[in-house]
């Protein structure tokens, strides 16, 4: 019992302690900050990335696709764990807009609207025709135009605050798409003027899937015209992928373990036919491992990251350490009276310990709070910096995020609390130990004599 | 009740080996107020710090009741600092942190786990209380030691020897840092105390010890000098 009571009088009563209580509570804010913002923009990106992708795809980065991925879709369409699968030609284009001398490298994407909202998150990332899918290649100025929805950056600049102006209407804009279409050998198709196949078409909406590299350089078109214009459209018809979305019960790995039986049933079934060594380059992959490229630079981030706090972890041991060291210097009387009386050395260690464990659980805790407290209030003290310094921790006119991630998530939360316990009592425990093993007439006596 | 037989002690001091006890002998009995005196550095205080297992002898044997203390485990060791001893030092060494009261039922929180101090707290503040009252600090029980005299300070270090009620009382020149009407009144404490049955070892510069101590020896380069019998 007067282990507790000493504890929480030490720690009530030396100034010193607050310092610790003081450090302990600057490093796991800083760390809860970080590590919600960091795994708010990370949890944040792999969400935008589901979305723009759908569950699973089956496909080829081949630039000329696959055959026979009418019959595949067929039957994938017959299977109970799938909701929704959508056929795409993906290529690279030049796109010039009309009437400028601009011409831009960019990636096309040829789907057909509304199987592809089904699957992914493409409805959700139209402005103009969000409520009516089928029409996002319709151009409100003049439906009979063929209609591209062109990603937000090629189209919109953004403002200080990450918005962007939009007119009530898309403004009428014809964009010159060239792409050189393959054969399925993988030669250069000869069509239209010389080796490039061009078609002009009609800025209908904007996509904005919240991925930088996505918004900037991606033109989705119709799929069939895409197809004509990659060259893969005539007797055996090509696509780049299908994309899969799974029925809500079915599990990530398990859909993708299942659609992957289906395909290699499938390219066995079709081994012989005209086109068959085209199936060979075609992979079944979830989401994550196909936009693998993007997300683990994003994970690498969130790792350095981790590995820059596992550091400030332990300065927090080094400084409770210290200051630990201090007071049980300052303490080495209090501790030749415990041993006098009878107090055993082990009762010594839980005696400091349990002090390191208040200072632990009360700087954590105020830690916790004020980085929470600060969190909620984030974006509105970015918001202040801003209209008062014209400071912005992120730029939005070059990074494509809206608010700062503040969602707190308590099971890390749980670990940074625990974390700096731990640190507490792994930086008080040399110190604690050191004192026990003092004979009490070294700490009691001036003179030994 | 407590014997020290051929009891040898010495310290480094930089390059220097000193030799504080050379084979010293004594014995001491129950109910009896011993008096050790000598000049500094003559090891009184070395003395009473291995009779009361605070310290440990290079060689020689100390023997309580009969068992000797060098055979004893950690546990025991520290049941005997808890049960069978009680401090009084010079320089009171109290808990700042804790009150005049927490101080002087200290020994009987420390002997106890959790739930035993529980059960028994009741008593030990009864106890606490009346060892306080008996010293005149009643008073004072939620009194901080710094906001105490030193001869207050002292009878609080004198409560907290007695709250395991100790067979053994041992004093290292506990009023070496009092005035002389104080020290009169600590002494005279002590001189009540084994009145009533206490056995006392008593450290001492303090001329007046001789008229209150029943035996006085004199430690003189390691070693006893003189053996006087007062009273």
């Amino acid at each position: 019992m007067y282990k507790i009571i000493l504890a929480l009088r030490y720690l009530l009563r030396r100034r010193i302690t607050y310092f610790a209580v003081l450090a302990v509570a600057l490093c796991v804010f800083i760390v809860v900050v970080v590590m919600t913002v960091m795994t708010g923009l990370v949890r944040d990106f792999k969400q935008k990335n589901h979305q723009f992708v759908g569950d699973c795809v089956v496909g080829t980065e081949s630039l000329v696709g696959f055959a026979y991925y009418e019959d595949f879709m067929n039957m994938l369409e017959g299977a109970d764990f799938i909701e929704g699968v959508s056929p795409v030609i993906k290529n690279y284009a030049l796109l010039n807009p009309m009437g400028t001398e601009r011409t831009i490298g960019v990636e096309i994407m040829g789907i057909d609207p509304v199987r592809h909202s089904r699957v992914s998150g493409f409805g959700s990332m139209l402005h103009y025709r969000k409520d009516d899918v089928s029409k996002a290649f319709v151009p409100s100025y003049d439906s009979n135009l063929p209609g591209c929805v062109i990603g937000i950056d090629l189209v919109l600049s953004r403002d200080s605050d990450g918005r962007y102006y939009y007119g009530a209407a898309p403004i009428e804009m014809g964009v010159a798409v060239s792409c050189f279409p393959l054969t399925a050998k993988g030669s250069l198709a000869k069509a239209g003027a010389g080796l490039v196949n061009t078609k002009t078409f009609y800025y209908s909406d904007t996509s904005h899937s919240g991925l930088a590299r996505v918004d900037s350089s991606l033109v989705y078109l119709p799929f069939e015209e895409s197809q004509v214009l990659c060259g893969m459209s005539g007797r055996d018809k090509r696509a780049s992928w299908l994309h899969i979305k799974f029925k809500p019960n079915v599990k990530l790995e398990d859909g993708c373990k299942q659609v992957a039986l289906l395909w290699r049933k499938f390219a066995e079934e079709r081994s012989g036919e005209r086109q068959a060594e085209l199936l060979s380059t075609v992979v079944v992959q979830s989401w994550k491992d196909y936009r693998r490229a993007f997300i683990a630079a994003m994970e690498k981030e969130q790792t350095m990251m981790t590995v820059m706090f596992a550091l400030v972890g332990l300065t927090t041991v080094f400084i409770v350490f210290v200051v630990f060291y201090m007071i049980v210097s300052h303490k080495s009387k209090d501790i030749g009276i415990l041993k006098s009386i009878g107090v055993s050395n082990r009762d010594i260690i839980r005696l400091f310990s349990g002090f390191s464990f208040l200072v632990g659980v009360l700087g954590s805790g105020v830690g916790v709070i004020c980085g929470w407290v600060f969190l909620l209030r984030i974006n509105q003290i970015e918001d202040w910096l801003y209209e008062q310094f014209k400071f912005q921790l992120w730029d939005r006119t070059i990074y494509v995020i809206g608010d700062i991630p503040n969602q707190v998530e308590f099971s890390v939360l749980a670990v940074i609390v625990l974390s700096a316990i731990v640190a507490c009592l792994a930086g008080a425990f040399v110190p604690s130990w050191q004192a026990a093993r003092l004979e009490p007439v070294e700490t009691l006596q001036v003179s030994r004599l | 009740m407590l014997e020290a037989e051929g009891l040898y002690k010495s310290y480094r001091m930089g390059e220097a080996e000193v030799s504080v006890l050379k084979g010293l002998d004594l014995e001491v009995n129950r109910g009896e107020f011993l008096a050790i005196v000598g000049a500094s550095g003559s090891g009184k205080s070395t003395l009473l710090h291995i009779l009361g297992a605070l310290d440990r002898p290079d060689k020689g044997v100390v023997r309580f009741e009969g068992r000797e203390l060098s055979r004893m485990t950690y546990g025991e060791l520290n049941r005997f600092r808890n049960k069978m001893v009680g401090f009084v030092f010079q320089f009171y060494h109290l808990l700042d942190e804790l009150s005049v009261l927490e101080n002087v039922f200290l020994p009987a929180m420390a002997g106890r786990s959790t739930f035993g101090w529980l059960s028994c707290r009741r008593w030990a503040k009864r106890r606490g209380m009346e060892l306080l009252s008996r010293l005149g600090l009643s008073d004072r029980a939620e009194h901080k030691p710094y906001q105490l005299s030193g001869g207050e300070r002292q009878r609080v270090a004198i409560g907290r020897a007695l709250m395991n009620e100790p067979q053994l009382l041992l004093a290292d020149e506990p009023t070496g840092n009092l005035d002389s009407a104080t020290g009169n009144a600590i002494l005279k404490i002590f001189e009540e105390l084994n009145t009533a049955g206490q056995t006392i070892v008593m450290v001492s510069h303090d001329e007046r010890i001789g008229q209150k101590a029943g035996r006085i020896i004199t430690l003189a380069d390691g070693r006893i000098e003189q053996k006087n019998t007062s009273g």
